[in-house]
């Protein structure tokens, strides 16, 4: 055998691969459309992109799961596409649903794999308990796989794929719904795992920070790769156009955001604490004078930057995004008064499933306009409160009312002040775009004009006219978003309940999105979310940390960032911040539990 | 291949069939249907559902109390098919029939002493055939009390009159007519149906939706294996159904079996695996559970109920229909059930029903292999 | 006013989910159709071919003349003819025949004389029920072959005879008695699976809580999601009706509101019972098993195959609980028997109160659940 270039061989080529898809109403979708990428040994390489880049078929492809239509593929030396035996037993794969049998328990689960894989018997014990070290798992073996929250269930799948000693690993989406913590907690592994035992990692993410961990980055967009580097390298593209604007005092950081997106000049605005972060679309030699900001300064990009810069370029090509309206929702603004005045009230909150505590005495106030942030690792009860809140599950004690009502009990017509989009953008799949809109004008009894009114400013303000005959299951999932949307707000409600509304969506899709809330705030419309993005809390007025169905922290984003101060951190971010916050939690219930 | 691989083979169908089996216990709805709906069939079909009519509900309207019409109210008392009540007007009877509280009515005349003197009586028989086959024995069984009635009265008067053709009636491998003796071992079909096709398949499709075969997949297992370790708990618990089923059937129910145990385990075993086929193939072909669970009742099930001669005769049915059930494979599995149960160990019936079955289960298990590739889409 | 509205939106919605959605879809229209046309086909007890083998030791003019009557009843099909019983045994063992005739030496000459001949007759009694049917034909055959002779010996005739009477289905046709019960069972399959899964759909799709938190009331759900599966119901049995009226040809006595009204009260009771299903089912195939769980009980102890009467008491009371069994009974009265509705309170009664428990069971257990 001829010698190999230098130490980093090739554990994967593609080359010009290609593959399209049924979209469901008789035309096809390309989901790759040429891509040739080299991922060498010991690498950790990320991928990311928004939704429908294609991310997911590469890997499908590249495990051999799915055929190209044309193109080459060799992983570990040999042809996937021509000899296309799956299941070579040095690569392991986690794909985006983990792959766990939620009926088997979690030891279960590992010894089938392990099984599988061929494990010999007398490394087990040794390869289980470093597992079960990695994994915090070893308290759990005999709870089943299902009963599992999203964050051990990411961990049980990875240990699943690492129980033999892979070459290569490739995963899906792992920290997709996943809380910072559990992410964190993974990231750790995985850079482990590189460092020591110097495997060879593929993992796909929508968390450009995430991506930023891996030693090469590679952005894909429609099907493309945009660019491909290490981070730092894909971050650049972004030089000379990041800046960090200061504010004056009496500007919301979200407000400014929303008005600086609609310069064309501007690839991303963001908030950060009280100050917003700016990436431009072309280079400048020196720092420009900015509307809105007291005062402007260059930083270091990030990736994210580099990224958005990248997607705004290519974008221009592409579809542009939906146009935002500035059709009043709620016309009158809020008095000063108006804004004292709780429209959300919740007090001595208690909700028990059996001896389970959910909800543990958690107590806020939700004022008119606010936009209002519910934060927390998986299973810290911030869903179960959300349920509550719409009425949705009733209450073990304590005291709740939404606009003067606790909604379970209240009459029809209180429920015509709340709008409600569920975390997966529940619509009748085999509806039309304009039926469900229809369904729902009526739902909430709208007669006559302005029944004709508001049907017709759906319709614009969420440019839905493309798709308005078009049944709902099969339209991409951008337009579900907005159609969601568009369903809660038919009737004008002044409070609008959001369930984890960017999990799983691209940073594109999250600022369109986080631009139309806070129109809606200043519109008087008072906003309660949940994510697990710690990035989208900068946009809250005001939000609370739960965890263990306990109340943290609660208060300003400003406020919270302080909590995560820490020798050597002098400006934390929220992420850092809300890492703090869980992990001192969960050190003071170890004391007391040991005590 | 090396001793290895084979070792590593093993290894892996057994950890599979070791998930299956832990997976189909934990599954509330498996055991709905794999445990509880078996037993709560046979206890169906063992003390409740009969096609025999006994102490059938009669009014006997009596308009001649003469000693040779209270004879007659006798033998019908004296059956243990009727269970008579006399009742004073014809009106009254009707209304009965109608309402359904009676199902037939015995009517004797005022002159019917009179007639039966003269050598040409009538009793009137009325039944009420909303219900035609339940009608049909009826009548039969009350021309048997009435021909029973005759001939006592010949002997008692000594007259000699007998009937030009009689028969002499012989009912082979099931004396009594009991119907629950074919039902019970029929019901061996809906319970092997049930498990083997209904239940698994779901199994396939469950995968695809769950979306664990992609990490399947991308394990060494190859598709033969998954297949195999698949059936394996099936096959068991099939098995578990039969013996709890032949059990009953002896013990309970007292249903003969006349042929050979092991040839009764051996067809049904065959009988299983065709069902799994026909399961396997439905889920691997859906990739969807609800479709699947929906093509099993259609495809698998409704016609091993109404089609396979377990309760209707195949004989009974028009050629069109008669002919779509030469490609049911409970019809064989019913032929040779009623036989083994009821008649012996017959090889020509035997035989060639084995063939055929096993044709199929080669068939579709080929089919179910070569359609599960282990690629998405 | 505004109720009526909300409500009807539902409805709309919900229809426009049955017939859009192809699973669904696939419960309403071809395979109940199809089913009921095999099904009717297949579900009948009448036997029209006994094939039997012969065995004519008489040969004589008399046996031809039976045999030849056997021959021309349309029914009896002769098979084989054998020497002996040990030769013609094979066929009945491996089912070509489904009985043996044997005619003794003596046949002729014992009519002739005057005495009794008798005829050996064999059966298959692996389906009892057949051979039973089997044995019945070919008495009325010798009785009528009895009878002529009779005539011809200018014998005096017994001194009694029965003389039998059927009402309602005067051939004892068990296609009339299948047929029209089907029809229940066959709707009450579709009702329960479109009812049970209308809900589970929304559960499966997370559409349930966006319905809840909108100004429905659970009352008006609860409508929206039995009203249109009703209606799909009374349109199928409609459509049923009409196939075993005209191509099954069994005549109908009853007047058209009677059906009518017997079709709704059993269809809402069937919408009743899909809703308990589907208060206790989260996804749509758990929905579909959890009918099929509860609908093949109710069909076994329908009477629609072997009667009521026959089973013992126990059982008899509990298919008192089984809506199957009183529409059953109901539509064969209305078919065969021109029952008026006041005739068919006995039925009609019961059938609401099930439907009226189940639709409360499952408001209660919905509260609780949600």
């Amino acid at each position: 055998m001829e010698a190999i270039a230098p130490p980093p061989a090739p554990v994967i080529v593609c080359g010009a691969l290609c593959k399209s898809f049924p979209d469901g109403r008789g035309g096809v979708t390309n989901a790759l459309a040429g891509v040739s990428l080299e991922v060498r040994r010991g690498f950790m390489v990320a991928l990311v992109g928004p939704d429908g880049a294609g991310k997911t078929t590469l890997i499908r492809l590249i495990m051999g799961l799915l055929s190209p239509d044309s193109g080459a593929i060799q992983v570990l030396r040999r042809d996937i596409v021509r000899s296309p035996k799956t299941g070579e037993s040095h690569i392991s794969y986690m794909p985006q649903k983990f792959g766990l049998y939620e009926d088997l328990t979690v030891q279960e689960n590992l010894d089938l794999y392990a099984d599988l894989h061929s494990v010999p018997a007398a490394d087990r014990a040794q390869r289980y308990a470093a597992l079960f070290a990695m994994t915090n798992l070893g308290r759990f073996t005999k709870r089943l796989a299902r009963r599992l929250s999203g964050g051990m269930k990411q961990k049980l799948g990875l240990a699943c794929a690492l129980v033999q000693s892979p070459r290569l690993l490739v995963l899906d989406e792992p920290t997709v719904g996943v809380d910072p913590v559990s992410r964190q907690e993974l990231w750790a592994i995985l850079l482990h795992l590189v460092k020591t035992e110097s495997r060879t990692v593929l993992v796909s993410t929508p968390y450009l920070e995430e991506a930023e961990l891996c030693n090469h980055a590679v952005v894909m967009y429609q099907g493309k790769i945009l660019a491909e580097g290490s981070p730092r390298e894909v971050a650049d593209h972004a030089r000379k156009r990041t800046f960090r604007l200061t504010l004056p005092a009496e500007t919301k950081p979200r407000q400014a955001v929303a008005s600086l997106l609609t310069f064309p000049a501007v690839a991303d605005a963001v908030p950060e604490g009280s100050q917003v972060r700016l990436v431009l679309k072309a280079k400048v030699a020196e720092i420009p004078q900015f509307p809105l900001a007291s005062a402007a300064q260059e930083v270091q990009p990030h990736l994210a930057d580099g990224f958005m810069v990248l997607l705004r370029q290519a974008a221009t090509t592409g579809a542009p995004p939906a146009p935002l309206k500035t059709t009043p929702t709620v016309s009158a603004k809020i008095t000063a008064a108006e804004s004292e005045y709780p429209v959300v009230e919740v007090r001595d909150l208690v909700r028990r499933f059996g001896e389970f505590v959910a909800v543990d005495h958690v107590n806020f106030q939700i004022r008119k306009g606010e936009i209002f942030g519910l934060l927390g690792p998986n299973g810290a009860g911030k869903s179960t409160t959300f349920r509550m809140l719409c009425g949705l599950l009733p209450l073990s004690s304590g005291m709740l009312r939404v606009a003067g009502y606790d909604l379970r009990h209240a009459r029809a017509w209180a429920r015509q002040e709340v709008g409600y989009v569920a975390q997966k953008f529940s619509l009748y799949a085999h509806l039309s775009v304009w039926e469900n809109l229809v369904f729902f004008a009526s739902a909430y009894g709208l007669r006559g004009n302005r029944r004709k009114q508001r049907l017709t400013w759906a319709m614009e303000e969420f440019d839905l006219g493309a798709v308005r005959f078009h049944a709902t299951g099969h339209i991409p999932d951008g337009y579900k978003r907005r159609l969601a949307m568009a369903c809660a707000l038919l009737h004008e409600p002044t409070i609008l309940f959001l369930d984890e509304p960017t999990s799983g969506v691209d940073p594109l899709a999250r600022r369109e999105f986080w631009r139309r809330i806070t129109t809606l705030a200043n519109q008087g419309v008072t906003v309660v979310v949940t994510t697990h993005f710690m990035e989208e809390a900068e946009y809250c007025d005001r939000l609370v940390i739960m965890m263990n169905g306990r109340m943290l922290a609660g208060g300003t984003p400003a406020e919270i960032r302080q909590r995560g101060k820490a020798p050597g951190i002098s400006e934390p971010t929220m992420q850092e911040a809300f890492i703090r916050v869980v992990m001192d939690e969960e050190r003071a219930l170890h004391k007391a539990g040991g005590a | 291949m090396t001793e290895k691989d084979k070792f590593e083979k093993v290894r892996r169908i057994i950890a599979m069939s070791r998930k299956e089996t832990r997976q189909m216990l934990r599954d509330p709805s498996s055991i709905a249907l794999g445990m509880v709906l078996p037993l709560l069939l046979i206890l169906l079909f063992g003390y409740g559902l009969s096609l025999d009519a006994k102490h059938v509900p009669i009014a006997v309207v009596m308009e001649d109390h003469s000693p040779a019409a209270q004879s007659v109210w006798g033998a019908f008392a004296g059956s243990r098919y009727f269970r008579p009540r006399a009742v004073n007007s014809m009106f009254r009877a009707d209304k009965l029939l109608s309402a359904g509280r009676v199902d037939g009515i015995v009517r004797l005349r005022h002159e019917f002493s009179r007639d039966l003197h003269a050598g040409h009586a009538k009793i009137q028989f009325t039944a009420n055939s909303i219900d035609a086959n339940r009608a049909r024995l009826v009548e039969n069984y009350a021309r048997g009390v009435v021909a029973a009635w005759l001939a006592q009265r010949q002997l008692t008067h000594g007259w000699h009159d007998d009937q030009p053709v009689a028969i002499q009636q012989q009912i082979w491998f099931n004396r009594g007519l009991v119907s629950r003796y074919f039902l019970v071992p029929g019901l061996l079909v809906l319970i092997m149906t049930l498990i083997g096709a209904l239940m698994t398949a779901l199994v396939v499709a469950r995968e695809w939706e769950r979306g664990t075969f992609e990490a399947l997949f991308a394990t060494p297992v190859e598709p033969t294996e998954i297949i195999i370790s698949k059936i394996i708990p099936y096959f068991c618990l099939g098995m578990i159904g039969l013996a709890i089923a032949v059990t009953a059937s002896r013990l309970l129910f007292h249903v003969p079996i006349r042929g050979s145990l092991g040839v009764l385990f051996l067809v049904s075993a065959l009988y299983l695996l065709v069902a799994l086929g026909m399961g396997l193939l439905i889920s691997t072909r859906t990739k969807n559970q609800f479709i699947a669970s929906q093509a099993a009742l259609l495809l698998t099930f409704l016609p091993a109920m109404m089609l396979s001669g377990f309760i209707f005769d195949i004989r009974s049915m028009p050629p069109a229909i008669a002919a779509i059930t030469y490609v049911l494979p409970a019809r064989y599995f019913v032929a040779l059930l009623q036989t083994l149960f009821l008649a012996g160990d017959i090889w020509s019936v035997i035989l060639p029903n084995t063939a055929i079955l096993m044709l199929m289960a080669v068939l579709l298990l080929g089919m179910t292999r070569r359609l599960l590739v282990k690629r998405l889409q | 006013m505004n109720v009526f509205f909300r409500i009807l939106a539902l409805i709309r919605k919900e229809l426009g989910a049955i017939f859009k959605d192809p699973r669904s879809r696939f419960v309403v229209l071809g395979p109940p159709i199809l089913q009921m046309i095999v099904f009717g086909y297949a579900g009948t007890f009448d036997l029209n071919h006994i094939p039997y083998v012969l065995i004519d030791q008489s040969r004589s003019s008399e046996s031809v003349r039976f045999i030849s009557r056997l021959d021309g009843s349309g029914i009896f099909t002769l098979v084989a003819t054998a020497g002996n019983i040990q030769q013609a045994r094979p066929l009945l063992d491996s089912r070509r025949a489904l009985m043996i005739l044997q005619i003794p030496r003596r046949f002729q000459r014992d009519i002739l004389t005057g005495r009794t001949a008798q005829i050996q007759v064999i059966a298959d009694g692996r389906n009892s029920n057949t051979a039973a049917l089997a044995i019945g034909y070919l008495h009325e055959i010798i009785d009528q072959f009895n009878s002529i002779l009779e005539q011809t010996r200018r014998r005096g005739a017994p001194p009694a005879f029965l003389s039998i009477r059927s009402w309602f289905n005067p051939d004892l046709l068990s296609r009339w008695q299948m047929v029209p019960g089907m029809i229940g069972l066959i709707t009450m399959l579709a009702v329960m699976i479109l009812t049970a899964m209308s809900v589970a759909r929304e559960r499966e799709q997370g559409t349930f809580d966006q319905l809840l938190v909108t100004p429905f009331t659970p009352l008006e759900i609860m409508a929206g999601k039995t009203i249109p599966p009703i209606l799909v119901g009374l349109g199928q049995s409609a459509v049923i009706f009409l196939i075993v009226r005209y191509w099954f040809d069994v005549p109908y006595y009853g007047a058209a509101s009677t059906i009518i009204l017997c079709f709704l009260v059993f269809v809402i009771a069937a919408a009743g019972l899909g809703l308990l299903v589907s208060s206790i089912s989260s996804t749509m195939q758990q929905a579909l098993l959890g009918t099929f769980v509860l609908v093949m009980p109710c069909a076994l102890l329908s009477g629609l195959a072997t009667p009521i009467s026959n089973m013992p008491r126990i059982v008899r009371d509990i298919t008192r609980i089984n809506p199957l069994r009183y529409d059953v009974q109901a539509v064969r009265e209305a078919f065969l028997q021109g029952a008026t509705i006041h005739q068919l309170m006995p039925e009609l009664i019961p059938m609401a109160m099930i439907a009226a428990a189940s639709l409360l069971l499952a408001s209660w257990l919905f509260r609780r659940i949600q």
